[in-house]
């Protein structure tokens, strides 16, 4: 390609080869199909991030630029206090998730017991149950089985919400974990044992290094799972405890301002981020490590 | 070459469920030995292997290391390192790293570690890699690393499980020959499992040939080749003529076989087997002699007039250069496989297609199979 010859030619014959009898995107009918799925998908988020940026109270009528809801946003003390409580609670609940997704992963790996079935499918669970009869189960749950003390200092008084979050966001780790260790080579661990590790420093030194893609990956899934969960947590909290999806659905009650664009918007982007990063760990941890020795 | 026993079997058997992988396997290795477990894929050898690492526990039997019971000590407290199949090179350490590995489970010093790793690498011609990651290596390569990284430790017995399977042709020769002359200068004793015949016969100075989970035969390469003691050996080993019959005349310097397709057998030695009884007279196909057909039969030199010989038409032939492969058909329709080396530049002329032969062996020549 880099050859002085190679562009030349490309050059020439690109335009004039008619598509192939399967490349269906470069025929206009795709085309144009896949435009109106990207608006269909994006218009209304983007709509959210530009009205955010408009200098009117209503909100319906675009009046013009200004940044002063962002000032406002991030000036509104609840509000804050709401983005605090969603890290808080997304930060433990991903630790938590990880290492539990993760031993739950290595155990359906590694083990034959009875009943392996039976803990597969109920792993599965949370992931297909719908979220509102979680958020009941979690209300009567905390109302009758384990009612939660009110004035427990920070952050135990979130730990209702945190182990609400650790109950769907944990399988996820779980299955994410699993797959990568589908590829995992049973002989390195076998190889490690032999050069004189024990079970745990084998575990450690040979298997966490190839989980590990897996590991982030679904850290950061549970991450985003835990943040921007609404009815789970609008079920599970008590009055005190206001996280940031459910301030913005209070505050929307009043009136849509651009404050809860604004606030929406920021949401979205560290949620996009996340999901990003995510998603690069995954995709790159078939390049990493494992499989350039595994395959020959 | 062999010293003294440094690891025996002991009526060893593993079952996994309702199969039985190894079967009442008794064997004994001596020091200093290149010592080749061999036989068909299933055959129970990779799991003796495993169970000499410690993978596998015994379900009956004893595994002594060194006179000393290791049957049930874990892999990590034998004195045995392994080179794996798929080489299990760790992928995200760097090569050293690698091979500094099972001395850093040690407890051996960092700078020590380095220096041994170092050595170790430069033992398989792979000093100044050190600073590489696995996947920047060929295959080739990692398997040297896995070698080292086994060798630095200086285990009393290196395991090597199919260790030239995963290579090309080219590379599997040069390899041969390299652990050869490595397991001579460390003086480890070597014990490799090989599906491969020619692999064992190349580099092993014993073999065990092993069958369904039982152990066939223990033997050096040319013994297992000219000596087999069984059908399945004899045929495993290379190719081979078979020729059933029954023993008519065992006398003590003679004995004749009576076979329906090769007609009467002669030996030159008696086989004090089963008077009357089957048995089966091997013959290695470089082993018998093609001649031009005549009124009457070649007479074999230490057989009488008329034995080990038959008449038969050149089915098939394949020139290989430094060999010609005949088959010939003999009376009764049964195809006789003949290797005959080309002594000179013409001798593949010698014979062509379709053309009536004698063909004819020494009474030295079959082995007598009771088995």
């Amino acid at each position: 390609m880099t050859a002085t010859t190679a562009p030349v030619k490309l050059k020439k014959i690109a335009p004039k080869t008619p598509p192939g009898p399967l490349e269906y995107l470069r025929r206009w009918p795709l085309q144009l199909w896949l435009v109106l799925v990207g608006l269909f998908l994006y218009i209304p988020l983007i709509t959210l991030m530009i009205f955010s940026f408009n200098d009117s109270k209503r909100n319906i009528v675009w009046q013009g630029f200004t940044l002063k809801y962002y000032d406002k946003a991030l000036h509104n003390d609840s509000l804050i206090t709401a983005f605090g409580n969603s890290m808080t609670i997304a930060l433990c609940s991903t630790i938590i998730s990880v290492i539990i997704g993760a031993m739950a992963a290595i155990v359906l790996w590694r083990f034959r017991f009875v009943g392996k079935t039976a803990f597969n499918a109920g792993l599965a669970i949370p992931i297909v149950v719908p979220e509102i009869c979680m958020g009941v189960g979690m209300l009567v749950f905390f109302a009758k089985v384990l009612p939660w003390p009110h004035d427990l200092p920070w952050p135990l008084d979130l730990g209702n919400i945190i182990i609400a979050h650790v109950s769907f966001s944990f399988p996820f780790v779980a299955v994410v974990v699993r797959a990568r260790l589908g590829s995992f080579n049973r002989e390195l661990e076998e190889a490690a044992k032999d050069l004189g590790a024990s079970e745990f420093r084998a575990l450690m030194d040979v298997v966490i290094p190839h989980i590990q893609p897996s590991l982030i990956a679904g850290g950061l899934l549970a991450f985003t799972l835990s943040l921007d969960d609404f009815v789970i947590t609008f079920f599970t909290a008590g009055p005190d405890t206001v996280t940031f999806p459910v301030k913005v659905y209070s505050m929307v009650r009043f009136s849509v301002t651009p404050e809860v664009n604004a606030a929406s918007t920021i949401l979205i982007v560290v949620t996009v981020l996340l999901t990003f990063l995510a998603l690069k760990f995954q995709g790159s941890s078939a390049l990493t490590a494992g499989h350039g020795a595994d395959d020959k | 070459m062999s010293g003294n026993p440094i690891i025996s079997f002991e009526n060893i058997t593993k079952r996994f469920g309702k199969t039985t992988a190894v079967d009442n396997v008794s064997l004994t290795i001596n020091e200093g030995e290149f010592f080749s477990l061999l036989g068909p894929s299933g055959c129970g050898k990779t799991t003796l292997l495993r169970m000499l690492a410690g993978f596998e526990m015994p379900t009956e039997g004893r595994i002594l290391i060194d006179g000393k019971d290791v049957s049930t000590v874990p892999p990590n407290q034998r004195p045995v390192n392994m080179v794996f199949q798929s080489y299990a090179v760790f992928p995200h350490m760097t090569v050293l790293d690698n091979v500094a590995y099972g001395l850093k489970m040690d407890g051996v010093g960092a700078a020590e570690r380095r220096e041994r790793a170092e050595e170790a690498l430069k033992l398989v011609q792979l000093a100044g890699y050190g600073v590489r990651k696995p996947d920047q290596l060929s295959g080739g390569q990692r398997q040297r690393v896995a070698l080292a990284r086994a060798l630095v430790k200086k285990p009393r017995v290196l395991l090597l499980d199919e260790p030239l399977s995963a290579l090309d042709a080219k590379l599997r020769d040069q390899m041969r020959s390299e652990l050869t002359s490595l397991q001579q200068k460390v003086g480890i004793t070597f014990i490799m499992v090989t599906h491969d015949q020619d692999e064992a016969l190349a580099m092993a100075t014993r073999c065990a040939v092993m069958n369904r989970g039982l152990l066939q035969q223990v033997a050096t390469p040319s013994d297992l080749y000219e000596f087999p003691n069984s059908r399945f050996v004899a045929d495993f080993i290379g190719s081979v003529n078979m020729f059933e019959g029954t023993l008519d005349v065992d006398a003590k310097d003679h004995a004749i076989i009576n076979t329906q397709e090769m007609g009467p057998v002669y030996l030159d030695h008696g086989v004090t087997g089963p008077e009357k009884g089957t048995v089966w007279a091997a013959v290695r196909p470089e082993k018998i002699e093609l001649h031009k057909r005549t009124d009457t039969p070649p007479k074999v030199d230490d057989a009488p007039e008329g034995y080990n010989v038959a008449a038969g038409v050149v089915k098939h032939m394949v020139y290989l250069g430094s060999e010609t492969n005949y088959e010939i058909e003999i009376a009764g329709g049964r195809l006789i496989k003949v290797v005959r080396p080309n002594l000179t530049r013409w001798d593949q002329e010698d014979f062509e297609l379709g053309e009536q032969v004698w063909i004819s062996f020494h009474a030295c020549s079959p082995a007598v199979l009771l088995s």
